[in-house]
C-alpha cells in the first residue's frame, strides 16, 4: 500500500515538473517543423543544432527544430493534407509546386531565395562494390548482360526522378536526340532493375545492407555517406560522363507560418542555410555548396562532371518532364508494357 | 390465493413472450443502435467516401484509370497471391491448431504464444526481416538459390511468403476453440460403430470445424489482400511483375492523384466485398447443413 502511494507521488511530481517546464518555456520558445526528403537526416541534424545556437545568441529565443523525413512526394502530400510544416526542403521543385497548387504558398516561391531557392545542389553518381568488379564506368555499362541496377521508383521517389532524367539525358546525347532510341535505352535499363524501392534511403539499404545489385544510382551525398559510414573498403564511387544538376529547393509554407506566427524564425532559418557557416556544414555533409568561396574550398571533394539542368530544352522544366515521363501513361509506364512503344 | 396464482401465470406468459423475442436479456434496442452507429462511423463512412471521391472522374475516366494494364495486373497479382497464401494457411493453420489442442509436449505454451506474434509485430519489421532472410545472400535465400535456383525475394513467391506470415494466426485462432469443444467421445463412438479413420475425420470431425476453418480462411485472405507494410519490402515492386494493388494506390497518392487512388481502392473494395460475402454465404450454408445432420 505504502509502495503504491510512493508511485503515485512520484508520478505526480513528474507530471508537475513537465507542466511547469512547458509553461515556463512557452514564453521564449519557438518550434519549427522542417519537412524534408529522405537522405537529408544527417545534414539537417547538424544544421539545426548550429542554427538553434546562433539564433539564441542573436535573439535570446530558443528554437526547437523538429524534422520529418521520407520520400519527397509523400512528404509533400503530408503537407498538403495538413501537416503543419513551417518550411519544406524537398528533393525537387515539382513537389513544392504541388503544395503551391493548393494555395499554401505563392506559385512564384522559387524566385524568393537565391539560386532557384536551392542553398545546396547535388548530382547523380554510381555507387559500385569495391574494386568495381563488373567494370561499370558509364551509363551504357548499366545495360550489359548480368548487371543489376538498384534505383528507387521514379513515381514515388524524388531522387529516382533525377536518376531517370540523367539516364535520359545521356541516352539522348548518345543517340543524337532520337527519342525512340532513348526510350529503348530506358526500357533496357529498367529491365536490369530487380527491385524498385519507394524511396532513396530504401534503395541504399537494399544495395548496401541486403547486398542486392551491382550498382546503385544515388545522390552524390548519399553515395559519399554510404562510403563514409560503411568504410571506403566496401564501395567505390563512379562518376559517369554526364549527369544532372539536382537542385533540392527550400521554401517557407506561408499559410502555416502566418497561422503559427513563426514567419520570422522560419525566414531566419532558410537565410541561415546560405551563410558560410551553414555552407560549411553542407559541404561536409557532401552536398555541393552554392556559396562560391565555400565551393572553392571544397573543390577537391567534388569531382568535375558535365551536368545538364532540368530547365534544359530536352526536359523543359519539371512540369513538362513530369507529364512526359512520370504521369500515368507516360514514358515510365510505357516501358513496362509488353511490346510497349 | 387465486390472485397469487394468476399473478404467477402472468409472469409465466411474460417469460414465454420474451423467449420468442431476441432473448431473456433486455437491451436489444440499445445494442442494435450502438452497432449501427459504430459500424457506420468506423466502417461505412470512410468506405462511402472512396466511391464519392472517385465519382469526379466520370464513368469513362473511372474505367480508364482502373483498367490500365498495370492496374489489371496488380489486381490479379494481389488476389492471386492472397488466395494462395490463405490456402496455405488453411492447411497448415489446421495442422498447427490440431497439434496445439490434441497433444501435450514440452514448450507447448511457447509455441502457442508464437502463433500470435504476427499480430503484434509491426508489418514493416516483418517485411524487413523476411527480406533479409530470403534475398540471395540471406540464410534461407542463399541455399534456395544455390541448390534449387529458386528466387523468393523480389518475386511473387516472396509476396506469398509475406502474406502467409501475417495470416498464420487467423486460421489457428479461429479453429482452435472449436477443436477444443469437439468431444473425443464422439470420435470414439464413430470408431466403435465401424467408421474407419478417414470416415471419422470426414464425417465427424470436419463438419464441426469447417465453419471455423472458413472464417479463418476468409480473415487470412482479407488480411492478405490489404497487406502493404510487409509486402513492399519483399516484393521488389516492379510494375507488371511484383507491383501489388495497394502499392499502386500508394504510388498514385504520392503523385498527388487522389482521385485515381480512390478509383483503384473502390475496385479493390468491391471485389473484396463480393468475395467475403461469398465466403460468408458458404459458411452459412455449411452451418445449416451441419445442423441438419446433427
Amino acid at each position: 500500500m505504502l509502495y503504491r502511494k510512493k508511485i503515485w507521488a512520484a508520478l505526480a511530481t513528474v507530471a508537475a515538473t513537465f507542466a511547469l517546464g512547458i509553461s515556463a518555456s512557452a514564453q521564449a520558445q519557438q518550434t519549427l517543423l522542417n519537412v524534408s526528403y529522405d537522405p537529408t537526416r544527417e545534414l539537417y541534424r547538424e544544421v539545426d543544432a548550429a542554427f538553434a545556437k546562433q539564433y539564441q545568441e542573436k535573439t535570446g529565443v530558443a528554437v526547437t527544430l523538429r524534422q520529418s523525413h521520407g520520400g519527397s512526394g509523400k512528404q509533400a502530400r503530408s503537407v498538403i493534407d495538413g501537416l503543419d510544416a513551417d518550411v519544406v526542403t524537398l528533393a525537387l521543385a515539382y513537389d513544392i509546386d504541388a503544395i503551391a497548387d493548393k494555395g499554401l504558398l505563392p506559385r512564384d516561391w522559387q524566385t524568393r531565395l537565391p539560386h532557384n531557392s536551392s542553398p545546396y545542389t547535388s548530382t547523380i553518381v554510381f555507387l559500385v562494390r569495391k574494386g568495381n568488379p563488373k567494370q561499370i564506368h558509364d551509363w551504357n555499362d548499366l545495360i550489359k548482360d548480368g548487371i543489376e541496377v538498384i534505383t528507387p521508383n521514379p513515381k514515388t521517389s524524388g531522387g529516382a526522378r533525377w536518376n531517370y532524367l540523367a539516364a535520359w539525358a545521356y541516352a539522348l546525347q548518345q543517340n543524337g536526340g532520337d527519342q525512340n532510341k532513348a526510350k529503348a535505352y530506358i526500357r533496357a535499363l529498367f529491365q536490369h532493375v530487380p527491385v524498385l524501392d519507394t524511396g532513396a534511403r530504401g534503395a541504399t539499404t537494399t544495395f548496401v545492407e541486403r547486398d542486392v545489385g551491382d550498382v546503385l544510382l544515388a545522390w552524390e551525398n548519399e553515395a559519399f555517406l554510404a562510403q563514409q559510414e560503411l568504410g571506403p573498403d566496401k564501395f567505390d564511387i563512379v562518376v559517369p560522363s554526364l549527369s544532372i544538376l539536382a537542385e533540392p529547393p527550400v521554401a517557407i509554407v506561408d499559410k502555416n507560418v502566418d497561422r503559427k506566427g513563426t514567419r520570422d524564425v522560419a525566414q531566419a532559418y532558410l537565410a541561415f542555410l546560405y551563410t558560410p557557416a551553414a555552407q560549411e556544414i553542407i559541404a561536409q555533409s557532401f552536398y555541393r555548396p552554392t556559396d562560391e568561396r565555400v565551393a572553392e574550398k571544397y573543390r577537391q571533394q567534388f569531382p568535375d562532371v558535365k551536368l545538364v539542368t532540368i530547365d534544359d530544352p530536352i526536359f523543359g522544366g519539371w512540369q513538362k518532364a513530369q507529364a512526359t515521363h512520370f504521369s500515368d501513361g507516360g514514358v515510365f509506364d510505357q516501358i513496362y508494357l509488353p511490346g510497349g512503344k | 390465493m387465486i390472485s397469487a396464482l394468476t399473478a404467477n401465470a402472468g409472469a409465466k406468459t411474460a417469460i414465454a413472450r420474451r423467449r420468442k423475442g431476441p432473448g431473456v436479456l433486455p437491451g436489444f434496442g440499445l445494442s442494435m443502435g450502438l452497432t449501427v452507429v459504430y459500424l457506420s462511423l468506423l466502417v461505412l463512412l470512410p468506405l462511402v467516401i472512396l466511391p464519392l471521391k472517385s465519382a469526379s472522374l466520370g464513368w469513362d475516366g473511372f474505367w480508364r484509370v482502373v483498367t490500365t494494364p498495370q492496374a489489371l495486373y496488380a489486381y490479379q497479382l494481389t488476389f492471386g497471391t492472397a488466395l494462395v497464401a490463405a490456402l496455405i494457411n488453411l492447411v497448415f493453420g489446421l495442422v498447427v491448431a490440431w497439434v496445439l489442442v490434441r497433444y501435450q509436449f514440452p514448450g507447448k505454451k511457447i509455441l502457442d504464444a508464437m502463433v500470435d506474434l504476427p499480430f503484434a509485430l509491426p508489418t514493416a519489421v516483418a517485411g524487413i526481416a523476411l527480406t533479409a532472410l530470403y534475398v540471395k545472400t540471406g540464410w534461407l535465400g542463399g541455399p534456395l538459390n544455390d541448390w534449387f535456383d529458386w528466387q523468393v525475394a523480389f518475386t511473387p513467391i516472396g509476396i506469398v511468403v509475406a502474406m502467409v506470415f501475417i495470416g498464420i494466426p487467423f486460421v489457428v485462432r479461429t479453429v482452435q476453440p472449436v477443436l477444443e469443444d469437439v468431444e473425443r467421445e464422439i470420435e470414439e463412438a464413430a470408431a466403435s460403430l465401424g467408421a474407419d479413420r478417414w470416415n471419422t475425420v470426414r464425417r465427424v470431425l470436419l463438419p464441426t470445424i469447417v465453419p471455423a476453418l472458413l472464417t479463418g480462411f476468409a480473415l487470412a485472405f482479407a488480411r492478405a489482400i490489404g497487406e502493404y507494410g510487409s509486402v513492399v519490402f519483399i516484393a521488389g515492386n516492379r510494375p507488371m511483375v511484383t507491383e501489388i494493388a495497394p502499392l499502386l494506390i500508394m504510388s498514385k497518392l504520392e503523385q498527388f492523384d487522389y482521385v485515381g487512388a480512390a478509383a483503384i481502392a473502390t475496385v479493390m473494395l468491391s471485389i473484396s466485398f463480393v468475395l467475403l460475402l461469398f465466403i460468408n454465404l458458404l459458411q452459412g450454408w455449411q452451418l445449416r447443413r451441419g445442423r441438419r445432420f446433427a
